[in-house]
């Protein structure tokens, strides 16, 4: 009993190990970068935390996995008067933190990210770029920051790509459109693929063993399969009505714990970290609710019955429709801001060594910057992996209440 | 990021998350003290909850992070 539980802390101990070693490898090498680009540029940047954090945890068009070494993923980009552009993006020659040296039909690779320049005189085809510089320009009356790329001592504004709303709320329209497979995107296939396989195996587990005691990787799901149909299905949905929507349920369930988990490890991609994902589950899990809603549920969203006239027109209904919104607002938020939020304090800790350690300059605070952020990230990513189960537990357990609310009969 | 307005703000967002974290894990004990045999669904329960209560406090520390 005692060595296995001496086994397990030295696994979880070996986890936090590698994730630490891999965050700060990818500071380290930062650290290199702004050294070199002092040089180079005479333009000097102080360590900011804060735009370092949301660099990490953001989607990229290429993964990094140490030092110049990048897996390439494909960039299929549209620029209106240019067309379609696909090429992969070992192309843009990504040294340095992700900054590509080379401009490809204006497109360029800033901190792992594709960016447009939208200068019409710029030359179309390969182009070498001598490097990135950063500015603000007033637009709308506020002060944006802008990046530029360098060519020749001429800086080239870089254009942000176009969301998906369509520059509706607020990120504007932009010279081109991104359709790449990012990194986020891969992480994503690599789950389902892998989940596919999985529950392939469990599901001809009870094919093979009807009526039988369950074997293998079948034993090792049917837990965590009851569990959610006993404490989450049955009590929120009922008896009579929860196998209609177990399956949505349970595929909740697992995607979001699948990429919860493979988020933890420093090469993957952050995907339940990303707003568009979360909104993305959000969405098809609300509109799934409302069109299952039966009459009952939306006379008491419309039409709150034995209340009066004057308070259902004046405050019920207006905030029951609000409601009906505001569900899947928090549903997204709440999975978005807690992954996010874990990785973003972890950055935050392994960027201690370089807040102690005044940018290399300080080699006895960069030791205790050290020390302290490998005891923080391995608190911290302990957290995490609570988290992961925790996140996935409470947005299949919110969507069954939902469901509940939406499917439940009239009882007076 | 020091001097903005926002950090006050996730200070705030802090206060009331561990605010209602202490108080459910105090309910907790109260009540693993008085019944101990329930620890194991009181105890989580109280992870449940505390995580609800900890994504408000973390929806709004990450608006103030990027509406900086």
């Amino acid at each position: 009993m005692k060595k296995i539980h001496f086994f397990k802390v030295l696994m979880l101990a070996l986890f936090v190990s590698f994730g630490v070693v891999g965050f700060a490898q990818h500071g380290e090498e930062h650290q290199a970068e702004e050294h070199a680009g002092k040089e180079a540029n005479s333009h000097e940047e102080e360590f900011n935390l804060a735009e370092e954090a949301l660099a990490h945890i953001a989607n990229a068009n290429a993964i990094h996995v140490f030092g110049d070494f990048y897996i390439p993923l494909p960039a299929i980009l549209y620029a209106p008067g240019h067309g379609w552009t696909t090429f992969l993006t070992s192309k843009f020659d990504a040294h340095h933190h992700g900054n590509g040296e080379k401009a490809i039909d204006h497109y360029v690779m800033k901190h792992g990210v594709i960016h447009r320049i939208a200068d019409e005189s710029f030359p179309y085809g390969e182009v070498n770029i001598d490097g990135f510089t950063h500015g603000k320009i007033e637009k709308d009356g506020q002060e944006k920051e802008v990046a530029y790329a360098v060519v020749d001592g001429k800086n080239y504004l870089l254009d942000e790509k176009t969301t998906l709303d369509g520059g509706m709320l607020g990120g504007g329209k932009t010279s081109y459109m991104d359709f790449s497979l990012t990194k986020g995107a891969v992480t994503m296939l690599l789950v389902l693929l892998l989940f596919f396989w999985l529950f392939r195996a469990v599901a001809k587990g009870y094919e093979k063993n009807e009526g039988k005691a369950p074997s293998g990787v079948q034993s090792l799901m049917e837990p965590v399969i009851l569990f959610i149909r006993d404490e989450v299905a049955i009590p929120f949905i009922g008896e009579k009505k929860y196998e209609k929507y177990f399956p949505f349920l349970l595929s909740l369930f697992f995607f979001i714990l699948g990429l919860n988990l493979i988020g933890q490890f420093p090469i993957a991609g952050n995907v339940t970290g990303n707003f568009s994902f979360t909104m993305v589950l959000a969405i098809i899990t609300a509109l799934y609710v409302n069109f299952s809603g039966n009459k009952n549920y939306w006379e008491h969203v419309l039409w709150m019955p034995g209340v009066p006239s004057v308070l259902k027109v004046l405050i019920l209904t207006p905030v029951e429709i609000l409601g009906v919104f505001i569900k899947p607002f928090t549903l997204m938020l709440r999975l978005f801001a807690n992954i996010a939020a874990g990785h973003i304090v972890l950055v935050a800790f392994v960027g201690l060594i370089f807040i102690f350690g005044h940018s290399g300059e300080s080699v006895g605070g960069a030791v205790g910057g050290t020390v302290m952020a490998y005891l923080l990230s391995l608190f911290m990513m302990a957290v995490e992996l609570l988290v992961a189960f925790v996140q996935a537990f409470v947005f299949t357990l919110l969507a069954a209440a939902y469901f509940g609310a939406a499917t439940e009969e009239a009882h007076h | 990021m020091g001097g903005s307005i926002t950090a006050i703000g996730m200070g705030l967002a802090v206060i009331g998350g561990s605010i209602g974290i202490g108080l459910i894990g105090s309910k907790a004990m109260d009540a693993i003290a008085r019944q101990p045999e329930a620890v194991g669904d009181i105890r989580s329960n109280m992870i449940l909850t505390a995580a609800l209560v900890e994504g408000i406090a973390l929806i709004s520390l990450i608006l103030s992070y990027i509406l900086k």
